[in-house]
């Protein structure tokens, strides 16, 4: 059979390179996004590919991996080989030459067979990036502290005066306008449409100015269960992942609410100059295989870029919690859905973004 | 020549040294040896100020004025432009030239960006450029303008070509302009921009207006504290200069968070005054995400600031001036006013210049507790830098506020003297 020799001596062959590159053992940066979501990648990709391999890998965090790459690129000194970043991010940076670019002909098939290209979920290859995992920005309250009715559209996150108190919300404009714009009733499939058009703009800063004076906003992902645990806000946009990890492991009482929720990809890019290049894009190929991608929602509710990840999705870590019903993939979640244009937002951020930070420093 | 020579030289005759070399250009060439030797001894200090601190500050400066971009990128267009500097939208020349630089620029990867800068000034430009590069790489030969406009009408909007032509100048003073909250319309002249778009402008008068009184609130605190520490027993003030240093030796980030913990609606302030009854649980009072936790949380950590100088200048002043001034007839006001004030007063101006300084260029605090409003300029440079990539709006940004600085501290030195600053 024509297919085991190839695969033979591709084993073959990767069995030397792994034991060539053991005999000199690198090391290579990470950076992501820290709290929940880095622990279930150290658990999910890292660990394994250390012990596959026999490298070393440094995991670092930030608010946004992204922002230090521009600076590090132009000083050329690079100091992260791989960094997770957002979609618009990765289209940004890739347009303006600060990654390496990947061909997605050079990534592991399938575990059932199907290459990449067309394994991967529509849009989760870009010329410079891989994806990992699709999640979403949903808005999330504290059960306990929510007597009475209880919120369930994102037309609810919007009305102070029928659930008052505080909200928190990702300092940006991304996600926040759209969000505003389907609780003004625009539906999803129309949202950058309207989005697209001065008037439209116009009606989401002004959904947003009702609710500003309640806004606490918040920037890294951590912070957003935080404000809500401390009861500083009632109700909080957030990362589906970081609001399931503080409701199921360290079970607080919170309650996500999938209406209205953005889907976005999280992508793994190589910064150009990156120092260790080969072996970051070992890490890629590995980390973004069917199996450590299934692995990774074993630990955070975050939905598996590839197809034929999805059979592999088991438990939660707790060995209790039946991990499909809460990924934002979950066809009970999708009902009301928005995906993230990142086109829209790699022609509009900058605009969008100048006039967003205008509208929030004015009193 | 003896040396009895120069001690009995002729009238008029110039003093000249054993050697015969006249005794002034003598000394002259001694003291040009020594200050060499100093000169020598700074030259590492020199070097590293310059390589990590001067030419980064000049270069991050150069950018505010110089952005390559898209002359370096679209080389056949930004020559039209110089050959037409009058023409709005063009012909089939113009077109030509654009369309075989957009075909280029999809073999270098260099699309993107182009788009990116135009992106600055008229949005959905990025898309265009794209879209446009894909579309130019196949077109086999003219009419460019048609095949163009085919793919986008976009490629005839008059703004698009002012704006383009304009990026076609590396040098140029937009971004300045962009710092101020002005822009250029569509006829390619200086207006204001959009009302709900102006920011800089607003926010640069809220730094400076901030940050002053963060300086003054610095001085009304740490005064009475500085003076103290001069004044106490040594056993006293040792105590109280460490509870100085401790928070000084901190990291800023723990400090600030210190502040979230003490400042939030659920926090240890809040809880405090609901206990007491001084609120009501529902009446807690907003203490941070706005300008008040900026200005509480700021005014902490610059504190030190102000008080080692006015320290170091209240230590010298001896008591018995006081004592003096007392025992003269003078009340206890009037000594403190007429005699103890004025003579902290280098320290009062070091401390000032120093928190107003440091405040200037404060971002991660008024990041953390200052929510909307307490948001400082800096904020936005970090913003430019980091996220929109806009380091020429950002070195903008930095620049104007770097004259901001340097024209108060100008100032300082036309109504106070800076030879009167004493920082110890």
């Amino acid at each position: 059979m024509k297919t085991m020799r190839v695969l033979s001596s591709t084993a073959i062959a990767v069995g030397l390179l792994v034991s060539a590159n053991m005999a000199g053992a690198g090391e290579i940066t990470v950076m992501s996004w820290g709290g929940a979501y880095t622990k279930s990648q150290v658990e999910a990709y890292h660990k394994p590919w250390m012990a596959k391999t026999g490298h070393k890998l440094k995991s670092v965090d930030s608010p946004n991996p992204s922002a230090p790459i521009k600076a590090q690129v132009t000083a050329g000194k690079v100091s992260i080989d791989v960094a997770d970043v957002e979609y618009s991010d990765a289209v940004r940076y890739c347009d303006e030459g600060l990654l390496e670019p990947i061909d997605p002909k050079t990534l592991p098939a399938g575990s059932n067979g199907t290459p990449a290209e067309q394994d991967f979920i529509d849009g989760g290859l870009t010329d410079c990036a891989v994806a990992n995992i699709v999640w979403s920005t949903i808005f999330a309250y504290d059960a306990s502290k929510m007597t009475g009715a209880k919120p369930a559209t994102m037309a609810d996150f919007f009305d102070t005066k029928k659930f008052p108190g505080k909200r928190g919300l990702r300092k940006g404009a991304k996600a926040n306008l759209e969000m505003a714009l389907m609780a003004d009733g625009v539906p999803a499939s129309k949202v950058y449409d309207v989005l697209g058009t001065p008037a439209g703009v116009k009606r989401a800063f002004a959904k947003m100015d009702s609710i500003k004076k309640d806004i606490v906003w918040w920037e890294a992902g951590a912070q957003a269960p935080q404000l809500l645990a401390d009861g500083e806000v009632a109700m909080t946009t957030a990362y589906n992942g970081r609001i399931f990890n503080a409701a199921v492991s360290e079970n607080k009482p919170f309650t996500i609410v999938w209406d209205g929720q953005v889907l976005d990809f999280d992508l793994f890019v190589i910064p150009k100059g990156a120092p260790n290049k080969e072996l970051a894009f070992d890490f890629i190929k590995f980390a973004t295989s069917t199996k450590p991608l299934a692995d990774q929602a074993k630990y955070i509710a975050y939905g598996p870029a590839r197809k034929s990840s999805a059979a592999f999705v088991g438990m939660f870590q707790d060995g209790k919690t039946k991990m499909a019903p809460h990924m934002p993939t979950a066809p009970a979640n999708l009902k009301n859905a928005l995906v993230n244009n990142f086109e829209f937002w790699a022609d509009r951020s900058s605009e969008l973004n100048e006039r967003f930070n205008a509208w929030i420093a004015a009193n | 020549m003896t040396a009895a020579e120069i001690h009995q030289p002729e009238t008029g005759a110039m003093l000249t040294t054993a050697d015969g070399a006249p005794l002034k250009e003598a000394l002259a060439r001694a003291m040009r040896r020594a200050r060499f030797r100093a000169f020598l001894l700074v030259v590492p200090l020199l070097i590293f100020v310059l390589v990590t601190f001067a030419v980064p500050i000049a270069q991050m400066l150069y950018l505010s004025i110089h952005n390559p971009v898209f002359s370096d990128h679209m080389p056949r267009l930004t020559a039209y432009f110089e050959a037409h500097p009058d023409i709005d939208v063009p012909g089939e020349d113009g077109f030509a030239a654009l369309a075989l630089d957009l075909a280029a620029s999809k073999k270098d990867r260099s699309a993107g960006r182009v788009g990116t800068r135009i992106n600055y000034e008229r949005p959905g430009s990025n898309s265009l450029f794209k879209s446009g590069a894909r579309k130019a790489a196949k077109f086999k030969g003219p009419p460019y303008k048609e095949k163009l406009l085919k793919h986008r009408k976009d490629w005839a909007d008059p703004h698009l070509w002012n704006v383009m032509k304009r990026a076609a100048q590396a040098h140029t003073l937009g971004f300045y302009a962009a710092a101020l909250d002005l822009t250029y319309d569509k006829k390619g002249e200086i207006t204001r921009v959009a009302p709900e778009r102006r920011i800089y402008v607003m926010l640069f008068v809220r730094t400076f207006l901030l940050s002053a009184l963060i300086a003054a609130l610095c001085l009304l605190l740490g005064f009475p504290v500085a003076y103290l520490l001069a004044n106490l027993p040594l056993r006293y003030s040792n105590l109280l200069m460490i509870l100085v240093l401790l928070p000084f030796w901190t990291s800023l980030l723990v400090r600030t968070t210190s502040w979230i913990t003490l400042l939030q609606s659920q926090g240890v302030l809040n809880d405090l005054m609901v206990a007491t009854g001084m609120v009501g649980d529902d009446g807690r009072i907003q203490l941070m995400y706005n300008q008040a936790g900026t200005i509480i949380a700021m005014t902490h950590i610059l504190l030190p600031f102000m008080i080692l100088p006015l320290y170091s200048v209240m230590k010298t002043i001896p008591p018995s001036y006081m004592r003096a001034a007392r025992s003269l007839g003078a009340t206890p006001v009037t000594a403190f006013m007429k005699v103890y004030f004025p003579q902290t007063i280098p320290g009062i101006g070091a401390g000032c210049l120093l928190v107003f300084i440091l405040a200037i260029g404060y971002y991660i605090t008024p990041a953390l507790v200052g929510g909307s409003t307490g948001e400082l300029i800096s904020n936005q440079i970090a913003f430019h830098m980091q996220s929109s990539l806009n380091w020429s709006l950002a070195a903008a940004l930095g620049a104007i506020l770097l004259f901001g600085v340097v024209l108060l501290y100008w100032l300082y030195d036309r109504l106070i003297g800076i030879d009167n600053m004493k920082f110890g």
